[in-house]
């Protein structure tokens, strides 16, 4: 290892992109032994910060101090050679490669022909002796997102990380993973490590750090103790008001059936029946809960009725109309709105711009288009308008969607697929990633849907978005719904039970 | 007497064949670097055509034929590192600089041609390499032992290029810069350098692919001697597969085709001439198409890199 990190700061850090400020004299600490959080809205730059550490981005000001020394890092050799290990948001591992080759990667040598041997054995010892399973030998495309994860980690710690950075690391873990994690972070602190933990679970903040600092549209709001302050406090710090949880209300009026599955069988990307005969119904104005540990055919299901992937046996409905292996286009124009899982790639085209991405499944239809000639005048007031009323962070409407922070992709998508007026709204994972208010904000509007008479199938793992927003759980389990019941007859111990396979 | 005839004439076919697939090979294996690194460089038969030029007129004012290769060595090296600083540098769309890439060679090898040459004029070219006990096998001999060596060289680079793309750290880099230049970049992997040098290693291949037409086998310079030859070697890395073998596989299938309408044309039996000169390419348009299975290619392939770009 390179010389250890016993104390890193980053002081008075500025950093402008076009059209916005997203770093703003920020200052932040951290010392050895210690998990210091960083907490913040979508868009409040948290992981620019973390850029600018890792050397990817330049700071337009400010100074970065490693053991009270100031340190210029121009580029990510030079963090990684000064100690400084990330796991990035996305996680940065080339699919087609072994887990070693993406290790050896990372190495500088002198030497003309790999030796993965060496890598594969110093890979395997770091992974027993810090209980994170990973087989060098595996190519990466094979391994569930969890296991990437213990990849990140196994590799910022070969590379020689003092101090670890991990930016949303539980964001796409099921909740064991999670807290696997959780622990191990604790464990390394111990050690000595200075660890940066960022994380929109309150929850997770509370039980792993010792210190929060929290950033609001680029500045620092506060700096405090973990245990001088409480989840509620942290939250109003993030979004400058009062939170309140999300519930329906009033009783289910439910309506006609608005979608139908019979039966239906698919199989996974591997081959395999990964939906092994689901019956359900979603009725106008009432929302069907999936609950289920992600991986038991969720993403099938979303992708089945959606029309993206083949139905091998069975039917699907949407209204009276049977659309099974109907092509997208047909589900839309049949009253599907879709809020797909991944929202980077299958929810928006990242390089258009974003009034492009708000018209995307009507930019043929009036009064969007008139014959073959897009209508820019409508087109730009509709759009300014959804940006608008549904709170979408965007220094302009031509700025380029993958520009946006995750929250604010999340917005647009919703203000798509819900000014629509669907019949059905599919909702994968809706408060994925999403910080404290942003959820409250989702969750109002797919209530608002419901209201409105959608029906609104929602598939998630968080059994607390279950439980406040649905009238009947629906529990997925190894492609098979174990049980459909009225959310009055459900709580979490229930629940876990049915996602576990007890029945 | 009927069966001697037929077996010369195997014979014939293959040795041609063998020679044919060298210049396609060389230009293949070089792009097959330059697109595993996430560039997609059309502009080989340009490269191609200013190595031949080259090797031809630096052989033909010293004649000395290693003169002229070399000289067609630093053409690729330059014509590359152009492709590099345009498509890398510049970012400009990959297609576009390729095709701007062959007009740039095609018109400075013809201009510069008809300034200082101008008819057809023969020079001292690259002999077969004589060796002992192996070129003298009956058959055998004929058909893989009587070449010059750029011959031998193209057929050991299929092993030295699997070995140099799997099994070395710059292989690695060039794989991973391909796929995804993101993950590389904060390994601290520079994309854009391990593009050029990837660039460069096809242009200077390209370059002797091109040196080997002039020098290895026409001993001479005609307009268009390349005669869509890079085009070719940038359809036979994808029917490779991005891989050494398959497109040594790929080469000698086109060649082996070529080589068999070559001698039916000389030995003139009774064959549609139009016929037959489309036989190689349809035979590999053919073995592409029904070599279904799902499709493998560089996920980075054509796209430059931006840090600041998300996604
Ligand atoms: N490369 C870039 N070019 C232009 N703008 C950018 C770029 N990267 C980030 N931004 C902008 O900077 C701001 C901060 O983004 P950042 O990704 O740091 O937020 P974050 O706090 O990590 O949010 P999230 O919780 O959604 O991950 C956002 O407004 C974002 O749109
Ligand atoms: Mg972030």
């Amino acid at each position: 290892m390179t010389q250890a990190i016993n104390h890193l700061e980053m002081a008075g850090i500025t950093k402008r992109f076009p059209g916005v400020l997203a770093n703003d004299d920020v200052t932040i600490e951290v010392q050895a032994g210690e998990v210091l959080a960083l907490l913040g809205e979508n868009g409040a730059g948290k992981t620019t910060l973390m850029n600018v550490l890792y050397g990817l981005y330049q700071p337009d000001s400010g100074e970065i101090r490693i053991n009270k020394k100031p340190v210029h890092i121009t580029s990510p050799r030079q963090a990684i050679e000064l100690g400084i290990g990330m796991v990035h948001q996305h996680f940065m591992l080339v699919p087609t490669l072994t887990v070693a080759e993406n290790v050896a990667l990372g190495l500088v040598t002198s030497a003309p022909v790999l030796d993965l041997k060496v890598v594969s054995k110093k890979i395997t010892e770091i992974s027993s002796s810090y209980g994170l399973a990973v087989n060098p030998e595996a190519y990466v495309w094979q391994l569930s997102v969890g296991e990437q994860q213990r990849v990140e980690i196994v590799k910022a710690i070969f590379l020689g990380a003092s101090l670890l950075v991990l930016d949303e690391p539980t964001a796409v873990l099921t909740p064991q993973e999670a807290a696997e994690l959780l622990n191990l972070l604790k464990r390394m602190a111990e050690q000595g490590r200075p660890i940066v933990f960022i994380s929109h679970k309150l929850n997770e903040v509370m039980a792993v750090s010792q210190r929060v600092t929290v950033l609001r549209d680029g500045r620092v709001v506060a700096s405090v103790k973990t245990e001088d302050t409480s989840a509620q406090e942290l939250a109003r710090l993030m979004v400058g008001r009062e939170m309140t949880p999300r519930r329906r209300e009033g009783e289910a009026r439910p309506g006609r059936t608005v979608l139908e599955l019979r039966n239906v069988q698919a199989a996974n990307d591997k081959g395999s029946l990964a939906l092994r005969g689901i019956s359900l119904e979603v009725r106008a104005s009432e929302v069907l809960g999936i609950a289920g540990v992600s991986g038991n055919g969720q993403r099938e299901l979303a992708e089945a009725i959606s029309g993206l992937r083949k139905v091998t046996d069975g039917q699907v409905f949407i209204g009276e109309r049977e659309v099974t292996n109907r092509t997208p286009d047909k589900m839309i124009a049949s009253g599907l709105g879709y809020i797909p899982e991944d929202r980077l790639h299958v929810g928006t085209i990242s390089s258009f711009a974003v009034w492009e991405n708000l018209v995307l499944k009507d930019h043929h239809r009036r009064p969007y288009a008139r014959s073959i000639f897009l209508q820019n005048g409508p087109i730009r007031s509709a759009t300014a308008s959804l940006v608008g009323s549904y709170g979408v962070k965007t220094p302009t409407l031509d700025t380029p969607t993958g520009r946006l922070s995750g929250g604010n992709i999340q917005r647009l998508i919703l203000a798509r697929e819900i000014s629509r007026s669907p019949s059905v709204l599919l909702a994968a994972y809706p408060s994925r990633g999403l910080d404290v208010g942003a959820t409250e904000y989702v969750h109002t509007k797919l209530l608002e849907a419901r209201k409105t008479g959608t029906g609104v199938l929602l598939i998630s793992e968080d059994l607390e978005e279950i439980l406040n927003l649905s009238d009947r759980v629906a529990v997925l389990y190894e492609g098979k719904i174990m049980k459909t019941l009225p959310v009055s007859e459900a709580n979490e111990r229930i629940l876990g039970l049915l996602m576990a396979g007890v029945a | 007497m009927e069966h001697i005839i037929q077996q010369g004439l195997l014979v014939g076919v293959l040795a041609t064949g063998v020679r044919l697939a060298t210049p396609f090979l060389l230009a293949a294996l070089g792009e097959m670097f330059a697109q595993r690194s996430g560039v997609f460089n059309l502009g080989i038969e340009g490269i191609m055509m200013m190595g031949a030029f080259f090797g031809f007129l630096v052989t033909f004012f010293t004649g000395n034929p290693y003169f002229g290769l070399g000289s067609s060595l630093i053409v690729g090296f330059l014509m590359g590192l152009l492709m590099a600083l345009v498509s890398v540098t510049l970012k400009a769309e990959q297609g576009i600089s390729g095709i701007g890439l062959y007009m740039f060679g095609w018109g400075l090898s013809g201009l510069l041609f008809r300034l200082y040459v101008g008819g057809i004029t023969s020079i001292p070219g690259l002999g077969p390499l004589h060796l002992p006990v192996l070129s003298d096998i009956p058959h055998i001999g004929s058909i893989l032992f009587n070449h010059n060596w750029i011959v031998y060289l193209a057929y050991l680079l299929v092993p030295v290029a699997w070995f140099v793309l799997f099994k070395t750290p710059w292989g690695l880099r060039v794989r991973a810069v391909g796929t995804t230049p993101e993950a590389a970049d904060t390994l601290g992997v520079s994309v854009n350098a391990v593009r050029y040098q990837a660039l460069i290693v096809g242009g200077v291949l390209a370059g002797l692919a091109g040196a080997y037409l002039t020098i290895g086998q026409a001993n001479m310079y005609a307009d268009n001697i390349t005669a869509g030859r890079g085009f070719i070697a940038v359809a036979l890395v994808y029917f490779g597969r991005w891989n050494p073998w398959g497109i040594l596989a790929g080469s000698l299938l086109f060649s082996m085709a070529d080589s068999f309408q070559l001698w039916v044309q000389v030995m003139g039996i009774t064959f549609p001439y139009e016929l037959a000169v489309v036989l190689p390419y349809v035979t590999t348009i053919l073995a592409l198409a029904v070599s279904v299975g799902r499709v493998w290619t560089p996920a980075a392939l054509g796209r430059p890199f931006d840090r600041g770009s998300r996604g």
